[in-house]
């Protein structure tokens, strides 16, 4: 069985990997660069945000509420005298936190359903289908928001109801990609050889599908941060006092005549992110053309 | 005709399906209702009783069929929190929603068509450059927020448009809706013109195009008649398919513009933990998803043969 995996070029791939990472990601258009360069600042400041906030997130300041952007205060204060700058910078923790965990609790799911309905076929994939279909149909907020009924507003109802929904777009994508693969040579080398199902799905067929789901995920990452802000400006996500961007755009919305920093300058940091991620997906599906073609 | 049959059925199959996720979510999840709409100092024998009165102490396989049967008769249930029908309680609730997605698909079809026959005539010239740009920044950006923004600009600064309310009246309801509809053709744009640039760069290519302009025909009349004719099937799908989009989108703006509309009324019951018309509301949004998706395909078939007979 061993013999059947040429060593020479698995060897040689491992040992550059690094390299070619660097080379490739050099070789891409400026517009992922400067892409990636907005996404890693933005999730870097998430992470460190209590080293880097100048502020509490709550803390309160009666003195110096409702004060315009300022060097002592980069966003602003609100009502309450809290800075917004540090509470933008503790909102985007929580965010990234919460959409990074719906999006990649949702795509392993997704990935596995739709591997197996693709490859078994038949009724499984059938079902698989017309379940996705459904899913596909609702409102995505809509349904979320029922969720939200249910468990009651909150955190929680987010953290439940996206996985519940979003699995059924990443089971769609590879099942899709399973129907092409199970046609492909290699896949019946793999039923010659008398791998289990199980090895021929996991080991041969899921590596070579992932991509797409990969790639995919970043535009659902985006959708999720978006999706989270909606819910939390509607009063059914985050709940007070915690600091969510949409949540906080929310109190401003009551202040948009007097303190006009309220409710805007934290939209555009959701704004400067989308602008980030889009760039980064832009140049790097252009780039896969351009290297494809080559 | 078969092809016809077979997708009523398909559409009828997955409106099923929807029926029984909705009902299978909100009734696996862990979480009373009743008690979340009567309060938590609600007596255990309150309680109950209400709960033997909406039939939620039967067996589930019992209540999913009397769910069914209801739908199927039309029969959405009764509100708890509002004591009231909910088919009449989202009845006066549906118009405002319809008008705002109407005339927000108005104004991204008035912004986003000539957008895109520019761009697709003449790529990377200003128009091209600016759909790149909506690309680029409409990604990241909430509804909600581009709501607010749009009301800060033209209703509260300039002072064109009133910013929250439904007023009455046909001239009325046009000038309290066309901030939230701005807003949301302002999203859809980029949808419209990017499909459209990219069909229409595809029909232009064709045969039957050169042979326009080879019977000399003005520039004008093989674009509008010829080309965008063509062109434009593949876009009304992509708005067919983005419903869904739509209809979340109007639950925001709705709340945000304070419009009396079936989205402020799901955000409000989800509040009042009333989710009997929680759920009366996701259903509806699923079928109106079904029906558009039935109703594109449909009228590609009518227009386009080759639909038919491919299948």
């Amino acid at each position: 069985m061993r013999a059947t995996q040429p060593p020479v070029p698995v060897a040689v791939e491992q040992k550059s990997f690094v390299l070619r990472a660097v080379t490739s990601v050099r070789e891409l258009p400026r517009s992922v660069h400067i892409g990636l360069v907005i996404v890693i600042i933005m999730v870097f400041a998430a992470v460190f945000a209590p080293l880097l906030a100048p502020y509490g997130p709550d803390d309160l300041n009666f003195g110096a509420s409702l004060l315009p952007p300022s060097p002592a205060h980069l966003m602003g204060t609100d009502e309450n005298g809290r800075d917004l700058f540090s509470r933008c910078l503790y909102a985007l923790r929580l965010d990234f936190l919460v959409v990074f965990f719906v999006t990649y609790v949702s795509l392993p799911f997704g990935v596995v359903v739709g591997a197996v309905a693709g490859y078994c076929g038949r009724a499984a994939d059938s079902v698989i289908a017309r379940v996705t279909d459904i899913m596909v149909a609702v409102p995505f907020l809509v349904l979320v928001a029922a969720v939200v009924a249910v468990v009651g507003p909150g955190m929680t109802g987010v953290l439940i109801a996206v996985p519940i929904i979003s699995w059924a777009m990443y089971a769609r994508l590879a099942r899709s990609e399973m129907l092409v693969l199970r046609e492909l040579a290699y896949m019946d080398a793999c039923i010659a050889l008398g791998f289990s199902r199980f090895r021929t799905i996991f080991r041969h067929g899921v590596p070579n599908l992932l991509r797409s789901s990969l790639v995919f995920s970043t535009v659902d990452l985006m959708g999720n941060l978006l999706l989270l802000a909606g819910l939390s400006f509607l009063g059914l996500g985050a709940q007070p006092p915690q600091s969510e961007l949409g949540a906080i755009i929310a109190d401003g919305q009551s202040y948009i005549l007097t303190a006009w920093w309220l409710a805007t300058l934290p939209g555009l940091v959701l704004v400067l992110f989308g602008i980030g991620v889009g760039m980064v997906g832009e140049g790097l599906s252009d780039g896969r053309v351009a290297g494809r073609s080559a | 005709m078969r092809y016809v049959g077979k997708r009523v059925l398909q559409a009828v199959l997955v409106l099923w399906g929807l029926i029984t996720v909705i009902f299978f979510v909100l009734h696996l999840i862990p979480g009373d209702p009743v008690r979340a709409v009567l309060g938590g100092r609600a007596s255990d024998a309150t309680v109950q009783q209400v709960r033997e009165q909406l039939g939620l102490d039967r067996p589930l396989p019992e209540q999913y069929l009397r769910f069914l049967t209801d739908i199927v008769q039309g029969n959405l249930g009764t509100s708890l929190a509002l004591n009231d029908q909910v088919s009449h309680v989202l009845g006066q609730r549906l118009l405002p929603s319809i008008l705002l997605i109407a005339y927000g698909m108005f104004f991204a079809v008035l912004i986003g068509v000539p957008l895109g026959i520019q761009a697709a005539l003449r790529p990377n010239r200003a128009a091209d450059h600016i759909i790149r740009l909506q690309t680029t920044f409409l990604f990241g950006m909430p509804t909600f927020w581009l709501a607010l923004v749009l009301a800060l600009l033209f209703g509260l600064v300039l002072g064109w448009f009133p910013v929250s309310g439904y007023q009455t009246g046909l001239g009325g309801i046009l000038r309290s809706l066309t901030l939230p509809a701005l807003t949301l053709g302002l999203s859809l744009v980029v949808i419209v013109t990017r499909t459209l640039r990219s069909n229409l760069i595809e029909v232009l290519k064709s045969e039957y195009i050169e042979a326009a302009r080879s019977r000399g025909l003005s520039e004008r009349r093989v674009i509008v008649k010829h080309a965008l004719r063509n062109a434009a099937m593949p876009t009304l799908t992509i708005l067919s398919t983005i419903i869904g989009y739509l209809i979340g989108s109007t639950v925001v703006l709705e709340q945000v513009f304070r419009i009396p509309g079936a989205g402020s009324l799901l955000v409000q019951s989800i509040l009042r933990h009333d989710y009997q018309t929680v759920r009366a509301v996701a259903l509806l949004s699923g079928l109106v998803v079904i029906a558009a998706g039935l109703s594109a395909d449909l009228l590609q078939a009518i227009l386009d043969p080759r639909v038919r007979l491919a299948r």
